[in-house]
C-alpha cells in the first residue's frame, strides 16, 4: 500500500509559471493563503512539499505556516489523487442508507484504503462528507459524476466504465 | 412574452440525476418544433422535493412532471407545449385527480409549509438579477437606506423575535446591535457563514444556488446596521454550484449598483468577497471561521472578547448564517409584527429543515416554528418507505440527538428540541427505522467529531477518541456494565470544558440514545446481542432448513465458502467461516437466511 508516497513530484516549468502568477495576483489581499493553496491544488492536483516550499518562499512566510494550513484542511491533498477520483459520501442521510457498505466495497474492489491511490494511479478513493444529494442517497462521485441510489452489487459495474 | 415557461431544476440534487440534459434537450426540441419564440425554457434553484427528481414544472398551469428522462422529452414537448394536451403518465401522480390536474401547492408535501426563506428558489432564475428584482428583491435594502436609521433597522430585527438559524439560536437583531454599539465606527465586518457542515442538512446550499441576491441583499443592509462596509461569505467549496451562482450574483449586483461606492446614491458603500473552505467541520465555529478566512488553520479562540468586539481581523463583526440572512429582507418588507405572527412564544418564523434518510419525501421543506414532528414525518415526508416502523429522527446533526417516537407530537422549536436532548442545529433531519442501530448512529456521530475535532483542547482531542473506543467496544460486545457508565460521565467531562462548540455538544449524539434507547445498548454489553441487526460482529447467519430449498445460488455466492449442502436439501452456514457480508441474504429467493 506504499503507493501514497512513491509518485515523485513532476512539476513543470509552466505549472510554475501559473502558481507565481496566481500569487502575485493574491498575495497582497487579506488571508490569501488559503486562495493560494486552493490555486495551486487545481494547477498540480495536490500539494506536495516541493509547492508548498516554493509559495512558502516566495511569500516570505515559513513552511511551517504553509505545512500547518495544508493538513489542517481535508480538501488539501499532500500526495497525488487518481486520474478518476473517488469520493463516497459518509453523511448521515447516506449512512443510515448503507454508504459504509459501499465505502468497504470499494475498497475491497481497488485493494486500497480510503486516502489512498491504486499503484496504477488510476482510482483514488476517499470519503466526504455530505455532497448535499442527500435525495440520491446512498451517493458516489467519480470525478464530477454524481451515482445515486447506489448498492454495493452496482459497484463493480461502475468500476467497469472506467476501466 | 412567452406564452409557456418551462422551469427546471438545477439544484445540486436534481443535476445529479440528469436535469442538466433535460434541460438542453427541451431547448432543443421547442426550436425542432418551432416554439422558440413562445415558449421559455428557465434553469431554477431547488423545489425541495428532491427525491423525485429531475423535476421540470410547465407554467402558467404548474403541471408538476417529475423524475423526467430524456425519452419523454419528445412527447411532452409535441403534447403538451405544442398541443396543450398534459401527458399524465409523466406527471406526478399524487397531482393528479379525476377532475384534472392539481396544483403543486395542494399536495401532501407542499400544503402545510410557508417559504420565506426558500419562497424564490424553484421560481426564479438565480442567474439573472432581474428576475430577483421582479419579486420585490433589493426593495429591502432600498428601504432601509432610504427610510430607516441603521437603529431603526436593528430594532425591527429584534422586535421580529428571529434567531440565529445556524444552529445556536442566538437573537440576530441582539448580536446585530452588539456590533453596532460596543465599538463605535472604524473598521467593521459582515460575515456570512455558508459552511454548511452539518452531513445531511442542505438548506444553505439550495438558498445559494436557488436564490443568491437575496443573501447579499441581506448582507449589505446588515452592514447599513452595524456601520460596515465590506462583507465575507465563506462558502464550502464542495459547493461548486452555489459558488458559481454567487460570483455571477455578485457580478451584477457590482454593475447594478447595488454592491459597490454608494449605493442608492445615499453614499453608503459596501462589497462583498467569497472564501473559499476547504472542508473543515469545525470551521462552522465563528471564532473558527474568521481565523479561517484570516489565512489560518480554522481553531476557535476563547470568547470573550466576543465578535461583536473583536472578530475577523480583530474588528468588530457580525456572522449570520444563510438561512438567517434569507428571513431579514421579508422581514424588512413586510414588518416585524409579521414575522413575529408565526412561530411560538420563543421561536417565531419558518425553519426550513432538510428531510433524509428513511423517508418517503427527500428533500427541503420550509415549516412554520411549532409544527410538530409527525407532521413533518408523516403528512409533508409521507411517513417510512416499505412498510418499516419509525425508530428515531436526528437532528442537530453531529451535535444534536436522536428523537424517539414518544415525542412525536413535541411542537418543534428551539427551546422543545433541546429540552427532549436534541437541537435544532441547522435543520438537518434524518429518519431512522427499525433496522438502524443506534449504538451504530452514536458511533458514527463520534467517528465524525473525532475527526472533525481541530486539536487544540484536550477534552474534545482526546475525550471524544475515548467515547468513540468505548463505542466501538459495545458494537463488538465488548464492553461491560462499567464501561456504559463511563461512557456518561466522560460525556458530561467533555460537554463542560471544551472550549468550542463542536466539544460542548459532541456528546449529544451519545447522552440522546443512552436516554431513549439503553435498552439497545444493554442488548449489546449483557446479551451480545444487535436487535437491529447491524453490528457485523454480534450477529450470526443462519439457513432456516424449513424454508430452503437447496437452489445451491447462496452457496455459489458465498465469497468465504461457508456453506455448504446438496442440491434440494437444506443448506448449512459455517459460522466459523462466515464473514457476515450479507451476499446469501441479498441471493435467497425463499427468505430462508436470518440474521441475528
Amino acid at each position: 500500500m506504499g503507493s501514497k508516497t512513491t509518485v515523485p513530484f513532476q512539476g513543470t516549468k509552466e505549472q510554475e509559471e501559473q502558481l507565481l502568477a496566481v500569487i502575485a495576483e493574491l498575495k497582497d489581499s487579506k488571508g490569501s493563503l488559503m486562495p493560494i493553496l486552493q490555486k495551486a491544488q487545481d494547477i498540480y492536483g495536490y500539494l506536495p512539499i516541493e509547492v508548498q516550499t516554493m509559495i512558502a518562499d516566495t511569500l516570505g512566510i515559513p513552511l511551517e505556516k504553509v505545512y500547518g494550513v495544508a493538513t489542517f484542511y481535508s480538501q488539501f491533498s499532500l500526495y497525488p489523487k487518481g486520474k478518476y477520483k473517488i469520493s463516497v459520501c459518509l453523511g448521515t442521510a447516506c449512512y443510515v442508507k448503507g454508504s459504509g457498505d459501499i465505502y468497504a466495497k470499494l475498497q475491497e474492489l481497488l485493494q486500497i484504503e480510503g486516502g489512498q491511490c491504486t499503484a496504477d494511479g488510476k482510482f483514488s478513493l476517499d470519503a466526504c462528507r455530505c455532497i448535499g444529494a442527500c435525495g440520491l442517497a446512498p451517493v458516489m462521485t467519480i470525478n464530477d459524476d454524481v451515482y445515486g441510489r447506489l448498492t454495493a452489487d452496482e459497484i463493480a459495474g461502475v468500476l467497469a466504465k472506467y476501466e | 412574452m412567452y406564452r409557456s415557461h418551462v422551469l427546471v431544476c438545477g439544484g445540486t440534487g436534481c443535476t445529479s440525476s440528469g436535469s442538466l440534459e433535460i434541460f438542453e434537450l427541451l431547448k432543443k426540441e421547442i426550436a425542432k418544433n418551432g416554439l422558440a419564440e413562445e415558449v421559455s425554457v428557465v434553469q431554477t434553484g431547488c423545489h425541495g422535493l428532491c427525491a423525485l427528481g429531475p423535476i421540470m414544472i410547465v407554467y402558467p398551469e404548474a403541471t408538476f412532471y417529475s423524475m423526467v428522462k430524456p425519452e419523454y422529452i419528445p412527447e411532452i414537448v409535441s403534447e403538451h407545449l405544442l398541443k396543450g394536451r398534459v401527458v399524465t403518465k409523466y406527471v406526478y401522480q399524487e397531482t393528479v385527480t379525476d377532475s384534472g390536474i392539481k396544483p403543486l401547492i395542494d399536495t401532501d408535501f407542499y400544503k402545510k409549509q410557508h417559504r420565506i426563506a426558500l419562497r424564490n428558489c424553484g421560481v426564479i432564475n438565480p442567474e439573472n438579477i432581474e428576475e430577483y428584482i421582479g419579486t420585490r428583491g433589493y426593495e429591502a435594502l432600498g428601504k432601509v437606506l432610504t427610510e430607516m436609521s441603521p437603529d431603526d433597522v436593528i430594532k425591527c430585527i429584534l422586535d421580529s423575535g428571529l434567531r440565529g438559524r445556524g444552529g445556536g439560536g442566538f437573537p440576530t437583531g441582539r448580536k446585530w446591535q452588539l456590533a453596532k454599539d460596543l465599538v463605535k465606527g472604524g473598521q467593521k465586518y459582515v460575515c456570512c457563514n455558508a459552511d454548511e457542515g452539518d452531513p445531511g442538512a442542505f438548506m444553505d446550499r439550495s438558498v445559494l444556488e436557488g436564490d443568491p441576491h437575496v443573501v447579499l441583499e441581506a448582507m449589505a443592509i446588515a452592514g447599513y446596521a452595524i456601520g460596515a462596509n465590506q462583507g465575507y461569505i465563506y462558502v464550502r467549496a464542495e459547493y461548486p454550484i452555489a459558488v458559481d451562482r454567487l460570483n455571477i450574483a455578485i457580478k451584477q449586483a457590482r454593475e447594478y449598483g447595488l454592491l459597490g461606492k454608494n449605493i442608492f446614491e445615499t453614499g453608503f458603500d459596501f462589497d462583498i468577497d467569497l472564501r473559499l473552505g476547504a472542508g473543515a467541520f469545525v470551521c462552522g465555529e465563528e471564532t473558527a471561521l474568521m481565523t479561517s478566512i484570516e489565512g489560518n488553520r480554522g481553531e476557535p479562540r476563547p470568547r470573550p472578547p466576543f465578535p461583536a468586539e473583536k472578530g475577523l481581523f480583530e474588528k468588530p463583526t457580525i456572522l449570520n448564517n444563510v438561512e438567517t440572512y434569507a428571513n431579514i429582507p421579508q422581514i424588512i418588507l413586510n414588518g416585524a409584527d409579521w414575522f413575529a405572527s408565526m412561530g411560538t412564544e420563543k421561536s417565531k418564523g419558518t425553519k426550513v429543515f432538510a428531510l433524509g434518510g428513511k423517508i418517503k419525501n427527500t428533500g427541503l421543506v420550509e415549516i412554520p416554528m411549532g409544527t410538530t414532528l409527525r407532521e413533518v414525518v408523516e403528512d409533508i415526508g409521507g411517513g417510512i418507505p416499505n412498510g418499516k416502523k419509525f425508530k428515531a429522527a436526528q437532528t442537530g446533526g453531529p451535535s444534536g440527538g436522536c428523537i424517539p417516537a414518544e415525542h412525536f407530537d413535541v411542537p418543534i422549536d428551539y427551546d422543545n428540541l433541546i429540552a427532549i436532548g436534541s437541537m435544532m442545529g441547522s435543520g438537518g433531519l434524518i429518519v431512522m427505522d427499525e433496522d438502524n442501530c443506534m449504538v451504530d448512529i452514536a458511533k458514527f456521530f463520534l467517528e465524525f467529531t473525532v475527526d472533525e475535532s481541530c486539536g487544540k483542547c484536550t477534552p474534545c482531542r482526546i475525550g471524544t477518541k475515548r467515547l468513540y473506543e468505548i463505542l466501538d467496544k459495545i458494537t463488538k460486545g465488548k464492553a461491560t456494565l462499567e464501561d456504559l457508565d463511563k461512557l456518561e460521565e466522560l460525556c458530561y467531562y467533555i460537554k463542560e470544558n471544551s472550549l468550542c462548540g463542536l466539544g460542548q455538544t459532541a456528546p449529544n449524539p451519545v447522552l440522546s440514545t443512552l436516554r431513549y434507547f439503553k435498552d439497545e445498548y444493554i442488548a449489546h454489553v449483557v446479551e451480545k446481542r444487535c436487535p437491529a441487526g447491524v453490528c457485523k460482529d454480534l450477529l450470526s447467519f443462519a439457513i432456516d432448513p424449513d424454508k430452503c430449498k437447496g437452489c445451491t445460488l447462496c452457496a455459489r455466492q458465498c465469497p468465504a465458502g461457508a456453506i455448504s449442502g446438496t442440491v434440494k436439501e437444506p443448506h448449512v452456514i459455517n459460522t466459523d467461516k462466515c464473514v457476515k457480508c450479507g451476499a446469501c441474504i441479498e441471493k435467497c429467493k425463499f427468505g430462508a437466511i436470518s440474521k441475528k
